[in-house]
């Protein structure tokens, strides 16, 4: 049985640093391109740090932001001040 | 079982008899025959003869169907709450059994719709 | 990391200072009295403060983030409406998939609204509470924002001018209006478990993304950005229903049969109201972005097989029938619009019979089936209407007691024979489209029979008259405008002539 987690994003400017971070955080993680989104599946667990978007960013980044491009996730949530989790129990 | 509830939980059906003014619904369906995309319903009179019934009332519903024509009623299966029946045309739809939501199902050997697609 | 954020309280304690520190316990009133709702279902909870927040926005970031969005979608819509942005989408056709949602979708985000209202009152538990109230929030923006956006089509195209009349009123309509109805009628859990779980978890990913995905891929700017901007929050609404499911399992090895039992029962009757989008995805949209059947293997098959392989755990089981509804993702999108090409005549928005290429991606998509079953049939209706006989279903159909869909569901082990169920309930006869519908009916008869079956009210005389034309006006269609098949239709005419200016331009 998979235990695919995933997170789907709005393809736009504010969420490709997002999309770029997990990427490279995650990576085992598969980018699916749809019209206007993207959606990112991974086995088991999935990570957004905060460091790494704003690296990309170069600017300070609150995690909260996510909140603004997200278009739909799968699996259970740990919301913190410096990363977003999403994972299945194994 | 019976509804979880904070009181008395007793209300009327919606569809009694008694709401149809003197009807009955009865519902058909032509099996195989799926161009009609979904069984019909019809509020009729229970003291209406069941060769009526064939002979006005299903050809309104179904004569679109170029199949309709062919029907040889004599073959047609039956089955009326499903269970198998054989319909007497001289008596009534209430004297056939047919009560109040009853479902009428006919088959029409044959006859396979559309390009034989069941349609 | 800046020295002025690691002064701040973490994100989960500014989330229980907000929760668990403004709530307290009634001490002039017993509980049980204030709270006099959220017992009755038989969920036992020992202790409230066992939920966990999954998402801890706090009332300063919630009003942040969603003016944010606002501003965002705003901007989208005015600019969709200077630039007569309905010109750019691919075909008028597409347009009555924004019908069906304004008509038979958006009037639920205002029931959303209503049931969060309500349940966000009756939960002891303070984080549940807070949850479900900023979620009726959430859910008023969602109707506005729909309304909003679609206004603009409603200045060119028929059928979109009496939505909320028409939800309390149209036949096919009572689809997506008695699912909520029956939401709302039941206990606070059961509405979470229905509305914020099985709906909103586990389907609306099938409802919404894709759709929206398509929406884009049809030209529609406007209809893209309000349901991104809708989903952004739906996000944090599927984790409250994952949240409140795996709280009632961790709190009562009692609740356990409780839960999976409105899990099946509203995964089902989610599973029956999808037959709408299933159509909408595989025949509204010109541009296609993936059928019916691919968006049910990714997203419920595989997302689903993930989360209920977690819920295992807790001794839930995936929905019951989960494999039928499988088996049906090969029929259903063709069922229900052959349903609405029968009945387009009392319908508020156009069917037609796709064109030859579309026709061939259906083939491609669904090998098994759409040759088999549906292609011939399709292809004798286009003979028939260009011929100058449009078929249209004259006598009104047997619907099914609980989903309230016209009985056009067929037995997945002979899909051409018509699924029949039947309860007896004190003398009377209660027909059902599946053994899903027959379930649901038979553990609550006193419920269901109270069901306001629109072709049963017609017949009793209810709904404007013994015609056909009489109930259309009573539904306030414009006749011969907002119905009837596509080809013909004022919407065609009106985007022919646009085209045609185009060319010469
Ligand atoms: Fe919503
Ligand atoms: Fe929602
Ligand atoms: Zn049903």
């Amino acid at each position: 049985m998979s235990r695919i987690v995933s997170i789907t994003l709005q393809n736009n400017d504010d969420a490709r640093p997002i999309i770029e971070a997990i990427e490279k955080d995650n990576p085992e993680a598969t980018v699916n391109i749809y019209p206007a989104m993207v959606k990112i599946d991974c086995e088991g667990r999935l990570i957004i740090k905060q460091e790494t978007v704003e690296e990309l960013l170069g600017r300070e980044w609150d995690v909260q932001e996510l909140h603004l491009s997200l278009v739909s996730i799968a699996g259970n949530v740990d919301e913190e001040d410096d990363y977003f989790e999403l994972s299945w129990n194994v | 079982m019976s509804v979880a509830s904070i009181g008395k939980y007793e209300f009327e059906p919606l569809d009694k008899v008694e709401n149809f003014h003197g009807n009955q619904l009865t519902y058909f369906n032509w099996e195989q025959h799926l161009l009609f995309c979904a069984p019909v319903c019809l509020p009729l009179p229970p003291e209406m003869p069941f060769a009526a019934l064939v002979q006005e009332v299903l050809p309104g519903v179904y004569n679109k169907h170029p199949d309709f024509q062919k029907i040889n009623w004599d073959e047609v299966t039956w089955t009326l709450d499903q269970a198998d029946f054989t319909p007497d045309m001289g008596k009534s739809l209430a004297d056939n059994g047919l009560g109040h939501k009853s479902l009428l199902r006919f088959w029409t050997p044959g006859l396979d719709g559309i390009k034989g697609s069941h349609s | 990391m800046s020295g002025k954020r690691k002064s701040k309280l973490g994100i989960k304690q500014r989330y229980s200072m907000l929760t668990r520190g403004l709530g307290w316990d009634t001490t002039y009133q017993d509980m049980d009295k204030v709270f006099p709702y959220d017992n009755y279902e038989g969920i036992i909870i020992h202790d409230w403060d066992g939920w966990e927040d999954p998402f801890r926005l706090t009332m300063d970031a919630y009003w942040k983030f969603q003016s944010e969005k606002e501003k965002k979608l705003y901007a989208v819509i005015d600019s969709f409406a200077q630039n007569n942005g309905h010109l750019g989408i691919t075909d008028a056709r597409y347009v009555n998939a924004l019908k069906l949602f304004l008509t038979g979708v958006s009037p639920l985000e205002y029931q959303a609204a209503r049931g969060f209202t309500h349940v966000g009152r009756q939960f002891r538990g303070v984080g549940p509470r807070v949850a479900c109230q900023m979620q009726a929030i959430d859910e008023l923006r969602h109707v506005q924002t729909q309304i909003h956006s679609m206004s603009h089509y409603n200045k060119y195209f028929d059928g979109l001018h009496s939505a909320p009349h028409m939800h309390d009123r149209v036949w096919y309509l009572s689809v997506p209006k008695s699912f909520f109805d029956d939401a709302r009628t039941a206990g606070p859990f059961e509405f979470l478990t229905s509305i914020s779980f099985a709906f909103e978890y586990v389907l609306t990913n099938l409802l919404f993304v894709p759709f929206m995905s398509g929406a884009a891929f049809n030209g529609d700017m406007a209809t893209v950005t309000f349901g991104f901007s809708a989903q952004s929050d739906e996000a944090r609404h599927m984790t409250l229903g994952l949240e409140v499911i795996k709280f009632m399992l961790e709190q009562d090895e009692r609740n356990i049969p409780i839960v999976q039992r409105w899990m099946d029962k509203w995964f089902w009757r989610g599973t029956r109201m999808l037959a709408l989008v299933a159509m909408m995805m595989d025949y509204m949209l010109p541009k296609r972005v993936m059928s019916w059947r691919e968006a049910w293997d990714i997203y419920f098959t595989e997302a689903g097989g993930a989360l209920f392989a977690d819920l295992a755990r807790y001794g839930i089981k995936p929905p019951k029938y989960a494999d039928i509804a499988t088996k049906e993702a090969e029929h259903i999108s063709h069922q229900a619009w052959h349903i609405f090409y029968n009945y387009t005549h009392a319908a508020a928005f156009h069917t037609w019979v796709p064109e030859k290429d579309e026709l061939d991606w259906l083939s491609e998509k669904y090998p098994n089936t759409f040759d088999k079953y549906y292609r011939p049939r399709l292809e004798y209706l286009d003979k028939e209407e260009k011929a100058g006989r449009r078929f249209y279903n004259d006598t009104l159909p047997m619907l099914c007691q609980v989903c309230q869909i016209p009985m056009g569901f067929t037995d997945m082990d002979d899909p051409t024979t018509i699924s029949f169920e039947v309860s007896e309930y004190n003398g009377d006869k209660y027909h059902t489209c599946s053994l899903g519908c027959r379930d649901i009916f038979d553990y609550e008869p006193a419920k269901y029979v109270q069901a306001w079956l629109p072709v049963h009210q017609i017949y009793q005389g209810n709904c404007g008259g013994a015609e056909v034309p009489d109930v259309l006006k009573w539904y306030n269609f414009n006749l011969g405008a907002d119905n009837l098949e596509y080809n013909g239709s004022p919407d065609q005419k009106l985007w022919d002539e646009w085209q045609a200016h185009r060319k010469k331009a």
